[in-house]
């Protein structure tokens, strides 16, 4: 019965998703939906307004998409108010929703949108009707706490979509209690055709959601490995344009790009350190994969691991006193951590065949990483103290999770029909989604900080 | 061969000089300064004799490095046709039919030390990108040591890893992660 349900559920969200926003592929492919329905209100345009693109199109989907609401989509509405006035809150209260936004948009200029905005609390409006007078000192005043919050913006038709991120951000912000990430970017390699393509190896960014994609460097070498500086201005990468891996630093915005790393050997895994002052990174400049962290002002390298096992892929945790890196020092690899003071090191991870590519949550008490359990690799979090592990994705050939800067969201790269996608995972694993790609493989995924 | 039709042509030509000389002594001329004529004119022969028998050997010495080069080059394309070793699963050591191609690029290697080659190591796609890169190093290194062991020389040899990102075969069977697990011999 319970698998009947969440067939049903699913089938439900794949018809709902291809009707509303067709770029958008959402599967629950398991468990209890405990996402809450939401109403984003198509926004009403006043007459004469051409709308350069839809606002709440991409608020619904960016809602969807965190995996802690659905959007219900415009069946499911029992009405389309054009303004908290025409509410029917009851009705709405009956649809589940426990929100609702409803917004106007009129152009004022050849390129200037007007944006109005209500984010209505449908519980509270129910109570309340939408209106109530109470005397306060003396006073009648009105009363309208059912509305959360209201903004007006003029905007130009580009910004539409940064907009409705923001708004997106907001909404999450004020009913979750938690930052909202919508306004992010991800870093990526894509790998294209090399029959097609001279340069196939590129570098990418993208807004979060796969959008407005961004070529930064195309190379006839492999690239890898690019990972943000906590300002979100520069990316270090993996580039083997000169026939090795060297490291590079690059802005984002003037294209500037410094080498950073030329030793023989690996130069790989770059990662900045929480306050940017640090790039830990491995080298096997001395015969063998080990941990270093470069200070970058001086360029002066510290060894962190010495011994004769492969060390890779090392992790800031967020105060920057902890690094955790994959290590092979115990026969198969598995996570360790090593305080950057005392040298101390231990091994965390004990689930599974081997574990590698390890993670912080942002708040820290959580780890991510890439687990394989009898020949299968997933998705799985660990927590730090209780040591606890769950696997929380079912696709094949998981590698390179990365977080969003909240920790709701795991982005990571998988295998699916044989080509490479990018992925998400809720941190509770219950929502998953598939993101959509360009052509090529897509892979090493890298979620910036909050921008 | 060259060298034999020089020989020939001299034996031809020199009876020939020689009538020519004898004819000019008939016309009256003194007979001392006759002889000596003869004899410088022998000299000369000599010295032609031995340029052109100095000029076949160098040609001959050519000859043989051309030679030498050519085989040179037919050995290199077969070793190059025989260039890629395989792996097994999340493994660097070498297999015997590894260690049977490793062999004669070995041979070849230690008779040119002049050749220099780059040794790439490759994985499937199974495990992350980054641990990858260190078993790629792994396996480069294990037939980097083969290599140093069968008298190639350090300096003729480095190593680059490239992980699962160069994949040789797309898809997810048996046999394509089987194509993607190998040590590539470069020759530079």
């Amino acid at each position: 019965m319970n698998k009947i349900n969440s067939i049903l559920l699913s089938l439900f969200f794949i018809c709902f998703s291809l009707e509303s926003h067709a770029t958008l592929e959402i599967y629950i492919t398991e468990g209890v939906n405990n996402a809450r329905p939401i109403g984003i209100v198509p926004f009403h345009v006043s007459a004469g307004t051409v709308l350069p693109s839809s606002i709440d199109e991409v608020v619904a989907a960016d809602l969807t998409r965190s995996g802690k609401f659905f959007a219900l989509n415009r069946q499911q509405m029992p009405q389309l108010p054009k303004s908290d006035s025409e509410v029917d809150y009851s009705e709405w209260a009956a649809s589940g929703a426990e929100a609702l936004l409803i917004g106007h948009v009129q152009q004022q200029g050849a390129d200037e949108f007007k944006v109005s905005l209500q984010l209505l609390d449908v519980i509270r409006g129910q109570i309340t009707g939408g209106q109530t007078q109470m005397r306060s000192n003396g006073q009648l005043v009105t009363n309208r706490d059912h509305i959360l919050d209201e903004w007006s913006w003029v905007i130009s038709g580009d910004d539409f979509r940064q907009y409705a991120h923001r708004i997106s951000d907001i909404i999450y912000e004020k009913l979750t209690g938690e930052k909202g990430a919508f306004l992010t970017q991800i870093a990526y390699i894509i790998v294209r055709d090399s029959e097609t393509e001279a340069k196939p190896f590129q570098l990418i960014v993208a807004d979060y959601d796969g959008k407005n994609e961004n070529v930064l460097l195309r190379s006839n070498e492999p690239l890898m490995s690019p990972s943000w500086s906590p300002d979100g201005r520069k990316l270090a990468y993996v580039s083997f344009e000169n026939k090795k891996p060297q490291i590079f630093i690059q802005d984002i915005y003037t294209g500037s790009r410094t080498m950073i790393t030329d030793f023989p050997g690996i130069n790989g895994a770059p990662t900045f350190s929480p306050d940017g002052n640090q790039l830990a990174m491995v080298l096997s400049k001395d015969g063998n994969p080990e941990i270093y962290v470069m200070d970058l002002a001086s360029k002066r390298l510290r060894q962190i691991t010495r011994n004769r096992a492969i060390d890779t892929e090392p992790s800031w945790s967020p105060d920057g006193k902890h690094l955790i890196f994959s290590s092979e020092r115990g026969g198969k690899p598995q996570i360790y951590r090593v305080n950057l003071n005392t040298g101390k090191t231990r091994r965390v991870t004990f689930e599974g065949d081997m574990n590698l590519g390890g993670t912080y949550t942002p708040d820290g008490t959580q780890m991510v990483m890439v687990n394989r359990t009898r020949g299968n690799y997933h998705i799985a979090k660990q927590g730090v103290d209780s040591g606890d592990m769950l696997v929380l994705t079912k696709t094949f050939l998981d590698e390179s999770p990365s977080l969003a800067p909240n920790g709701s969201m795991i982005i990571y790269s998988t295998l699916h029909e044989g080509r490479q996608v990018l992925s998400l995972v809720s941190l509770d694993g219950r929502f998953k989604a598939r993101l959509p790609v360009s052509e090529g493989q897509v892979k090493s995924p890298s979620w910036s900080p909050f921008l | 061969m060259q060298l034999k039709k020089v020989l020939k042509g001299l034996v031809i030509t020199l009876p020939l000089v020689t009538v020519m000389a004898c004819t000019s002594t008939d016309n009256g001329v003194d007979e001392a300064a006759a002889k000596e004529a003869a004899a410088a004119q022998a000299a000369a022969d000599q010295a032609a004799r031995d340029a052109e028998a100095e000029k076949a050997e160098i040609m001959a010495m050519q000859q043989r490095e051309q030679m030498e080069a050519e085989q040179r080059a037919k050995d290199l394309a077969t070793l190059e046709q025989d260039q890629v070793v395989y792996f097994d699963f999340d493994t660097s050591n070498l297999t015997s039919s590894a260690r049977a191609i490793l062999s004669k690029h070995a041979q070849f290697l230690a008779a040119n030390p002049s050749q220099s080659i780059v040794i790439e190591g490759h994985c499937d796609r199974r495990g992350t990108p980054e641990y990858n890169i260190a078993l790629g190093e792994r396996r480069a290194k294990s037939i980097q040591t083969y290599l140093l062991n069968a008298n190639v020389s350090s300096s003729q040899m480095s190593v680059v890893s490239y992980g699962e990102e160069k994949p040789v075969a797309n898809g997810t069977s048996q046999s394509a992660f089987a194509q993607n697990r190998r040590g590539v011999l470069v020759y530079q």
